[in-house]
């Protein structure tokens, strides 16, 4: 195994990574926005609501995400909206992180206690001022671990982008596969990158739960 | 008149739980409920402060008709404390966050005022070292007595207690029902479903036997369980004394 062309190719792999980490956030960041959109509409007592949430839901999960970044690359482009690549990237990314962040949210905000939901309506308190000062705070510590698993998903995912000509770290990885005429070695740093990634982010996702957890067992 | 119940009836799909309930509640009064599992006495707890909506019936409390459509949920629960077999002590914040958090947020109290009132009111439940707890640290005995100093904290005219030492270690029951009996003491006028048949007898002015959603049989404490009538009464009690 040759590593040598580290040596000259370093910077693709620095410049791939920044990419990849800059639409991972935006992609989390909207899939959260559309997650938590579609949580409300999947819990809420409105049909019409339900019923769109929970088809999207299904198709997003029931479908290969490579098929859902075509869809909105080409698919869109032949009803004449064109995006720019890097728009259809993340929007991609997003309308597939989107449904997972929706079941996560949804399971949060189920999680909590009906029993002191309740109590603060036995006490007097509004839906609103409930909903404010009990089920959100709560919800948020239900969901906050999954949420940040699904970060690491959407990290890996990125590198699916490569297909529609992203220059994400997997996209720079093969232009150096190609320019260095080695099949194997560049792809190990690549994989090797990811890894750390993912590593680095379960700590951190560990020492989260930890601290949640030691809040609710103060003792 | 505190609270006055005309043929209330509630069902649950299909499932007519409560049957046509009538009772008047004085003030003051000590009213304990019992009756067998599933009879309908949580349901009865719960449509008196619009936990639940009754189908059919009216409730009066303190002369307004709060089965009315156009009444004010919110304003109504604020004159019923309630205490649930659960506790249901908010989880995320501490004793003293779960005591003013209600006054604060309806009743728009000052955050000085409100924290000497909870001081003032766990001091009356023997837990005023616990203000900067938070519940998963108390016993459930403690949490208990918590809920009923939460619930007192929004000066309540009446207090609703459902099965409020079921969930209790049996060493904890005798502190939950010692604040119980003080509240009773103080002229707090109180509705308590629960098993302890020593407490009914102790502080209870009348015993309501609810089977099958309706009530069977009222009287004092005294003569109820001494002089049962009706005999699905004299079978409950055979299995409970
Ligand atoms: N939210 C609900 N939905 C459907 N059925 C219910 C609900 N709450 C209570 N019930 C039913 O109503 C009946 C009476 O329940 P409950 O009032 O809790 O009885 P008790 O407190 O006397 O044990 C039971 O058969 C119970 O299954
Ligand atoms: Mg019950």
């Amino acid at each position: 195994m040759k590593f040598e062309f580290l040596t000259t190719y370093w910077p693709f792999y620095i410049e791939g990574l920044k990419i990849t980490i800059i639409y991972s956030v935006f992609a989390v960041i909207f899939g959260i926005i559309l997650g938590v959109m579609l949580a409300l509409m999947k819990l809420s007592k409105l049909k019409v609501f339900k019923a769109f949430a929970v088809s999207y839901i299904n198709f997003v999960r029931g479908t290969p995400i490579l098929v859902q970044i075509y869809i909105v690359y080409f698919g869109l482009f032949s009803f004449g909206i064109s995006l720019a690549d890097s728009t259809a990237g993340i929007v991609a990314l997003a309308i597939n992180s989107g449904a997972y962040v929706a079941e996560i949210v949804r399971a949060g905000i189920e999680a909590v206690d009906r029993g002191q939901i309740e109590a603060a309506r036995s006490l007097g308190m509004s839906h609103f001022a409930t909903t404010r000062l009990l089920v959100i705070p709560q919800a948020i510590k239900n969901i906050l671990p999954a949420l940040c698993n699904e970060f690491i998903v959407t990290t890996k995912n990125t590198s699916m982008l490569s297909i529609i000509g992203i220059h994400d770290l997997m996209y720079n990885t093969d232009t150096i596969r190609g320019n260095t005429l080695l099949a194997f070695e560049p792809l190990i740093i690549a994989a090797i990158i990811y890894f750390t990634i993912s590593y680095v982010l379960t700590k951190l996702i560990g020492m989260l739960e930890r601290r949640l957890k030691a809040s609710d067992d103060r003792s | 008149m505190m609270i006055e119940v005309r043929n209330l009836k509630k069902n649950f799909g299909k499932n007519q739980v409560l049957r046509g309930i009538d009772v008047d509640i004085h003030k003051g009064e000590v009213v304990v409920v019992i009756g067998p599992s599933g009879s309908g006495k949580s349901t009865f707890l719960r449509c008196l402060n619009l936990l639940e909506t009754p189908n059919e019936g009216s409730i009066v409390v303190e002369g307004e008709t709060i089965t009315d459509k156009r009444a004010d949920v919110n304003k109504i629960r604020q004159k019923m404390g309630m205490v649930f077999q659960q506790f249901n002590l908010f989880s995320n914040m501490n004793i003293m966050r779960n005591m003013c958090v209600a006054p604060m947020t309806v009743k728009k109290a000052e955050k000085e005022k409100a924290r000497e009132r909870a001081i003032e009111l766990l001091r009356r439940v023997g837990l005023e070292e616990k203000a900067d707890s938070y519940p998963q640290q108390l016993s459930g005995g403690q949490k208990q007595r918590v809920a009923i100093a939460r619930a007192l904290a929004m000066d309540p005219d009446i207090m609703l207690f459902d099965e409020p030492t079921s969930a209790l270690d049996p060493e904890m029951v005798g502190e939950v029902l010692a604040v119980m009996k003080e509240l009773a003491a103080s002229g707090m006028t109180m509705i308590v479903v629960t098993h302890e048949m020593g407490f009914a007898r102790e502080v209870g002015d009348r015993v309501l036997f609810i089977d099958e959603g309706k009530i069977i049989e009222e009287n004092e404490p005294k003569q109820l369980f001494e002089n049962p009538q009706n005999q699905r009464t004299k079978d409950f009690l055979a299995k409970v004394l």
